[in-house]
Parts: C-alpha cells; structure tokens; sequence
C-alpha cells in the first residue's frame, strides 16, 4: 500500500522583517525605559518597600539561610547591589530557557520522537543566545559576586576574624571562586559546544538528505543530555543554591531544572505560535500546538510536584536549619506574598486552563498561559535569588520589569537571528513525513 | 492516514497477518499447558507452601521471630514492602504513560507488564499487614467510623497516605488492566468449542460484541484510565518515599527521595518486566511480538532511570559532605565503610554501575545480557532500599543502643513466600489469560509488521523499497 503524501512547500526561510524588528526594538526602548525609572528609583531612596518593616516576625530566630545570623556584617546595602541582583537573575533565566532549547532538541531525538521534526528548528536556535548570556553571567559575577554570594567573603575563613564560619570552611572545598568559575566556563563552553555541533548537523541534514545525519544527532543527543544531566544540576547549586549559603537541599538542582523546562517550553510554544502567525510553518495544525500544550501542562504539574515535594518534606520534618528558607520568604512582608503569586502562575493557572483537550489546541489560550507561566517562573528564579542577596532591602518593580524586557527583546532578537541562517523548516528530517501527518 | 518514518524499527516482525496474532497469542490458553508450566508452577506453589508455613508460624507466635530488635525496628519486612510497590510501577507507567505519549511500542508488552504490577502490589499489601502482627485487625488503618470514642487514624501519618495511594492505586491499576482484557475475553470466548470456557470466557467478557460503539467507550475509558493513573503511579511512591523523608532520621530525610524513589520504582518495575517476558517470549515463542526493538526500548528505560538514580546517590552524598550537618555526614560514610559497607557496594554495583553496561549496543540487544542484568538490577534495587532502611536505623543518635541487625529463617522465608505468590499469580495469569494485548497489537499491525513496513514510503521524493519478507532474526538468542 503506498501512502499519500501531502505536498507542503517545505521550503521556508524564515526573514527577520522590520515589522518583527519594530516590536522588538519597542520592547527594548519600553523595557530601557522602565530600567531607567527604576534605577532612578532605587538611587534615590525609593522602592524599598520593604526597609521599615525588616523581618518583624524574624527577631527569635536562630539563624538565616544567609548563615548571617545576629551580626549583619560586612556588605551594608547600597543600590547598585540590586542592579547586580537582578543582572544575575535575569542572565540566569534567560541562559536557562536558551539552554531548554538545546535539552529541548535533544530529547526529540534521544526519544525517537516524530511530531515535533517540523518544528525543531525553533528550539534549536535558542541555543544560539547561551554565549550572550553566559558572558553576562561571568561579568555580573566578576562586578557583583561579593555581593551575591555571601561565600566570597575572605573573613569568614579566617579563625581570627569575628566573622569566622565554620560551616563555610566547610564548604570552602566546593564554594571558590576557582571551583566557581571553572565549573561555570566548562558548563556554558560545554553546552555552547554541544548546540555547536548539533546545529552543524542538523543544517548538514538539509543539504545531504539520508538517515546519516539523523542517527548522528541522536549519539549528539545523548551526550548532550548526560552532560545536562550533570551540569543543570552542579550548577544550580553553584550558581542559585550557594547564595543562601548555609541552606541546602538535595531537590534544588531538579527543582531549578523543572522550573527551567517549563519556561524553555512555553517560550517554543509562544516562539512557534508567533512564527506561523507571521505566515511561517504552514503545515502546522492544532495537533503540534497539542502536544507543546501537553508538554507545559505536564511540566507545570511536575514543576508544581517538585517544588511541593521540597517544600512538604522541610515542613514535615522542621529543622530549622532548613524551614529558615521558606520562612524568609514566607514571612517576609516583600516575598511572602510572591510565593502565592508563584503557585499560582506556575501550578493553579496552568493546570486549570490547559486541562481540556481543546484548550491546548487553541492559540489564544496557550499564548496567555505561556507568558503567564514564563512571568511565574521568572519570580520563581527572583524567589530563589533576591531574599537571599538583598534580604529586605530587594524589591520587584520597574528595575527587575525593565531589565527583564531588555532581556527578553535580546533574546528575541539573538533568536531571530539564528533562526534566519537555515531554513525554517528542517525538510530532510527523516520524521518529517509523520510530523506533517501528526494526528492526536 | 499515519505514516510511519523509515527510522523506526517494526513493532510486529515475521510478516504477521491478523489471524496469526489471534492464533498465536490464544493457542497457549486453549491447549493443555506444556510440563515447563508445570515445573514452574510447581516450584512456585512449594515456595508458596514452605513459605507459608514460616508465616504462619509467625503469626501465631508474633513478630519476635523476626530478626527486628530495638534498634532496627523496620528491616526486611518494610524493605520487601518497597520492593514490591517498587516493581509494581512499570505496569501502569507502560500501559498509562507511554499511551499518553503515544509510544505504539507499548501494545505487546503492556498486558503481562500491568498482570506483573497486579500482583507486585498484592506482594507489597501483604507486608504491611502481617506487619501490624494482628491481620485481623487490617481495618483499623481505614479511617472508619466506631465504637472507640473520637479514635481516628492518624492523618498526619504518611504511613496513612500509603494505605489511600496504594489502595487507589491497585484498584485503578485493577481496573485499567481489566478493561484492556475484555476484548481479547471475546476473542477466547468466541474460539472456545467446549462448554466450560466459553461460560468462563463469556462471563468474563462482559458481553463484549466488538461493535463500532463498543470500541469507542474501550477508547475513551483507556485514555480516562491513563488520565488517571499517571498522577497515581507517580503519587504512589512519592508517598512511600514520604515514610522515611518526612522523618528526622539522617539519611531519611532529604528532599530529592519523592522523584528519585519513583525513578528507582521504574527503574526496579522495567527490570521485573524484563525478566518475565523474556521468559515468557521463550516458552510461548512470541519472538515476532515482543521484538529485539521491544526489549532494547526497556533497556534503554532501565539505563535512563538508573542513571537518574545514580544521580541521586551522588546528590545526596555530595549534599550531606555541602550540608556540614555531622550526623547526616556520618550516616552516609556509614553507609560505605560502616558494618552494612557490603550492601552499599552490592546496591552501587548492580543499580548504577552494570546497568551502564547497557549504553554498549551489543550488550542491550542480547537476550543473555539483558536477562541477568534484568536480574541483577532487581537485586541491586532491593539492597537500595536495605541501605537506606537498615543502616540509617541500626547506628541511631544514642550509640549505646547501636545494633546489627540479623534476618532469621522467619525473615527469609516470609519473603520467599511473597516470591511463591507472585509467581503463582503469574504463572495462573500465563495460562489463562491473553499475555499480548490482541486487540491493540492488531491495531498496530498494519502499520508495524514487517511485510507492510518496507512498502512505506517516507520521504517524499525517496524511491520505493523493494517488497522483501524479512526474516526473523535472533542474534544472540539460547
């Protein structure tokens, strides 16, 4: 029996057209223009919401995830600090949904998955953002590192100093600017590497044809995947984990990865909506739009499981070493009440608007349920990193939104890029045929 | 119409038609089982019976007879509980999950993977209920109404939760496999030629008629079903990890247990699978149905879950040295060089160390291989849960109450009793029940079996394949 073939124009290439430019460069004057305010703000003594109620509930409390404890030493807080904290953050969130796209690509492949070969070029240009924001990353570290983690304090090394911490000698082992910055070169070099040679492959794919190509990726994906497996993990505890320096938790690295994927993934789904509204992946139907809608619904719910997990567990069991990090944030009169806002982006909303079958076939839904869960998991990576760094002088206003903005039109725009120096659509994919016949 | 791309193996080889699969799978039910089936059984209902008789002697003598002493109050018994409940994650991961992601590969194996699960579950029940040392009291753990004042269960408890996942669990999974055996119950009833089988096989099959209706509710049920037990075969041993990491136990209480103990379960359940259907595959020579693709896709399961469990481990020691919290220091290196070290190294060996073996292609696409490490994995998964129980209790916070625990006769022989039912159930369930899916396989055949797969035409402009007739082969087979 021979099968029909449809004959889509595969032959798509993808053009970075003014309009497109237009609303980045929009986003970006906005997002200056907030960042702007912002440091206006912060400079001048404002948005310390804050200041004046430091932690009222907080006095009996033995210690801090900070390990800070009575003597609040050292770095007195002054306005750059949260100029270098939200730097980091958004460096950190934004290299994350560019590394989802490599991880992204990768699995497809790993797991013999057909549906997606239509639409792979899409995370596969994500990639091309990690070296921006991994060199953000290590200037932010180079300017504010000290201010960010707590551990880069010489004294609290030194038996002679009244800061001296034994917990962080310690640590000293794992928590140094050696150990930092060659883990942080290796595992950035190392992903940028990986997304290097798929993306050859892949563009060889369309000029060469066959199943070569097609098998060879999958040996790249597997390796790109137990690589992953690793470093998401190292590096979340360095680079997230370390900031509460005293507190740990053997979850944070798989709950910093789901939190990642569910963000890596609404931002394919919104990246693929807004491209075949642009007239582009013409043979897309509601059936890919399905199965992206699956994939944010179903990791909502294991992000949600994680984060539960993690949280039920310190809870239950009530070491105080432990409960300090969701009493600092639930107590607190800035982040407490953003811990709700979290669940509820990132768990409530999703679950109830993607849980019917038509809700995930539906563009204009999917759009409002992946900005809201790329915004939920953005205050997720600001919970984990501002309480810790700026205890009660951090804040979330026109600073963090317009740096944020900025951001994300560099990553637009750095994708955009990427996207138009191969085809759009990958035609020489061997699943290419059961892509375009998806049916679910 | 689905197309299938040329990277993908066949999932039916040997140039099946929809008559062979209906002969193969249901001749081992109609004719009289060959004498292997009765060695086996036979070995399982000794088990079942020696076993037994240790069990009841238990019973009536009390829990003393168990190696348990005052410092390591939970041993075998609760290891053995985790163990099964472990092993009884594939089936529903199998038959739920991979339908939710539409894995076609599912359809031979899901049947006897979901009977497995069944009967695990059965096995894990059993623990916790000649546990309480009292069966008869098996109720109490229900939060029932009663006589007793304001006497409720404590639901506070995880040990509790575990009684709700558990039995929602079993009942769905119950269900869920039930509903998937009613059409090939028509099937078997409508061949049947003798009186007794056609009333059984009629009774079981609900008055199946195979019309276009009844085939649709069998549809939208199984998605129902698979709806429902995703969450429920992953809450189950989140659950069961909740009864050690909401503790103060160090080596307990960690926050990575709930994924990683439901990444161990699969890991455990896929190895369990492994083992029954190669040799079910053998004896009823299902070699076309369950493919070397079929046994290679559970390898590469078994090498992805092992590697995320290895991760584990190694978080959870880096995690305690990163703490700097002494006592969860020394329940990890007590692990490795402590009086239980051999355990650890047996659990490191067998779960994260052999199934690497499987990234090598020879290796996972070996009938040999893949049987003894499926075995090898399985014992290395019920050491895991011996480390974590046993040497997290036996050196507790008061070292003059530090102990060594040993297990007794009694210990041994009431898990080899688990060991004689699990087996007799199974054993039962080969011989009168489909072990394959017929109906599903048959809905995969047209895309699947090899005659067809090599007329599929994939890329567009790729010139038609020649209509060859593969042969089955068999690498490395006896």
């Amino acid at each position: 029996m021979k099968a029909d073939v449809h004959h889509y124009d595969l032959a798509e290439n993808f053009v970075f057209s003014d309009k497109a430019r237009k609303s980045i460069f929009i986003i970006l004057a906005l997002g200056i223009v907030f960042f702007v305010i912002g440091l206006v703000m912060v400079t001048m003594g404002g948005g310390h919401e804050g200041h004046d109620h430091a932690l009222a509930g907080n006095g009996d409390f033995i210690t801090t995830a900070g390990g800070e404890g009575g003597h609040d030493h050292g770095h007195a807080y002054h306005w750059t600090s949260r100029l270098k904290v939200t730097l980091w953050h958004n460096s950190l969130f934004f290299l994350g949904i560019a590394v989802i796209g490599i991880f992204f690509t990768a699995i497809q492949y790993a797991a013999h998955a057909g549906w997606s070969a239509l639409i792979k070029r899409v995370p596969e240009a994500f990639g091309s953002f990690v070296p921006y924001a991994g060199v953000v990353l290590l200037a932010v570290f180079f300017w504010g590192g000290h201010e960010i983690f707590h551990w880069t304090d010489a004294s609290l090394y030194d038996p002679k100093s009244e800061h001296y911490d034994e917990i962080m000698v310690g640590k000293q082992g794992f928590l140094n600017t050696g150990v930092f910055l060659t883990l942080t070169v290796l595992f950035i070099g190392g992903w940028f590497a990986f997304w290097y040679a798929i993306r050859n492959n892949s563009k060889a794919e369309d000029v060469e044809g066959g199943t070569k190509r097609f098998w060879r990726m999958k040996v790249l994906a597997t390796l790109f995947i137990i690589f992953f497996a690793v470093s998401s993990s190292v590096s979340a505890w360095l680079w997230v984990m370390s900031i509460d320096s005293h507190w740990f938790s053997t979850m944070f690295g798989w709950y910093n990865f789901a939190s990642y994927f569910v963000a890596g993934l609404a931002t394919i789904t919104l990246a693929v909506i807004y491209l075949h509204e642009a007239g582009y992946l013409k043979a897309l139907n509601e059936n890919h739009l399905h199965d992206l809608g699956k994939f944010v619904f179903a990791f909502s719910i294991f992000w949600s499981y994680i984060w539960f997990s993690q949280f039920l567990l310190i809870y239950y069991a009530n070491i105080s070493e432990e409960t300090v990090y969701f009493w600092e944030r639930l107590r607190s009169p800035i982040y407490g009440k953003f811990v709700f806002i979290n669940l509820f982006l990132n768990f409530v909303f999703p679950f109830l608007s993607l849980m019917t079958r038509d809700a995930k076939r539906k563009t204009i839904i999917l759009k409002i349920v992946c900005y809201a869960v790329i915004v939920g998991h953005w205050i997720d990576f600001w919970l984990m990193i501002t309480p810790g760094t700026l205890k009660e002088n951090g804040g979330l206003g026109f600073l963090e939104i317009g740096l944020a903005m900025i951001y994300a039109a560099a990553f637009a725009f750095v994708v955009a890029n990427a996207l138009t120096k191969a085809p759009l659509i990958a035609r020489n994919h061997p699943m290419m045929q059961e892509s375009l016949h998806h049916n679910i | 119409m689905q197309i299938v791309s040329e990277v993908r193996e066949p999932l039916v080889i040997g140039g099946k038609t929809i008559k062979d699969v209906t002969n193969d799978i249901s001749r081992p039910i109609e004719a009289a089982p060959p004498r292997d089936w009765f060695a086996a059984m036979f070995v399982s209902v000794l088990l079942l019976g020696t076993g037994g008789y240790f069990l009841g002697d238990m019973l009536w003598n009390g829990i003393g007879r168990w190696g348990l002493n005052k410092t390591v109050q939970w041993a075998w018994d609760i290891t053995n509980f985790v163990w099964w409940v472990g092993i009884g994650h594939a089936g529903t991961l199998i038959s739920a999950v991979l339908l939710l992601f539409r894995q076609k590969w599912r359809t031979s194996i899901n049947r006897a993977a979901e009977a497995m699960t069944i009967f695990a579950v059965i096995c894990a029940a059993f623990w916790p209920v000649v546990h309480m040392g009292r069966p008869w009291l098996v109720y109490w753990p229900l939060p029932l109404p009663n006589t007793y004042g304001s006497l409720w269960v404590n639901f506070n408890s995880p040990l509790l939760w575990d009684v709700f996942a558990i039995s929602t669990y079993f009942s769905v999974s119950l269900v869920f496999w039930y509903i998937g055996l009613i059409p090939d119950f028509a099937t078997i009833r409508d061949r049947a030629t003798t009186k007794w089988p056609k009333l059984m096989y009629g009774l079981l099959s609900f008055g199946w008629t195979g019309g276009a209706r009844t085939w649709m509710h069998y549809e939208s049920v199984s998605l129902i079903l698979a709806g429902l037990s995703t969450p429920l075969v992953l809450s189950v041993h989140t659950i069961v990890s909740f009864d050690f990491a909401t503790s103060v136990i160090p080596g307990w209480h960690t926050t990575i247990f709930p994924p990683y103990f439901v990444a161990g379960a699969i890991f455990s359940g896929f190895a369990m699978v492994l083992t029954l259907m190669l040799v079910t595959r053998k004896v009823y020579r299902l070699e076309s149905y369950i493919t070397m693709e079929h046994i290679e896709m559970m390898n590469i399961i078994i090498i992805v879950t092992g590697s995320i469990v290895g991760i584990a481990y190694t978080t959870e020691f880096f995690i305690a040295w990163y703490s700097g919290v002494e006592y969860e220091q020394y329940a990890f290196i007590n692990r490795a060089t402590g009086p239980y070290w051999w355990s650890y190294w047996a659990m490191m060996t067998c779960n994260v160390i052999s199934p690497q073996l499987f990234w090598f292609k020879p290796i996972r696409t070996s009938l040999v291989w893949t049987f003894v490490l499926s075995i090898v994995v399985n014992i290395g998964m019920w050491f895991e849960r011996f480390v974590i129980i046993v040497t997290s209790l036996h050196r507790d916070y008061l070292p003059s109450s530090w102990a060594y625990f040993t297990p007794t006769m009694w210990d041994i022989m009431c898990y080899a009793f688990t060991f004689g039912l699990f087996f007799t159930l199974f054993f039962m369930f080969a011989k009168f029940f489909p072990v394959i899916n017929m109906a599903e396989v048959k809905a995969v055949l047209k895309e699947s079996s090899s005659k067809n797969y090599r007329a599929r035409r994939t890329i567009t402009e790729e010139p038609l394949p020649p209509l060859t007739v593969p042969v089955v082969e068999e690498k490395t087979a006896h």
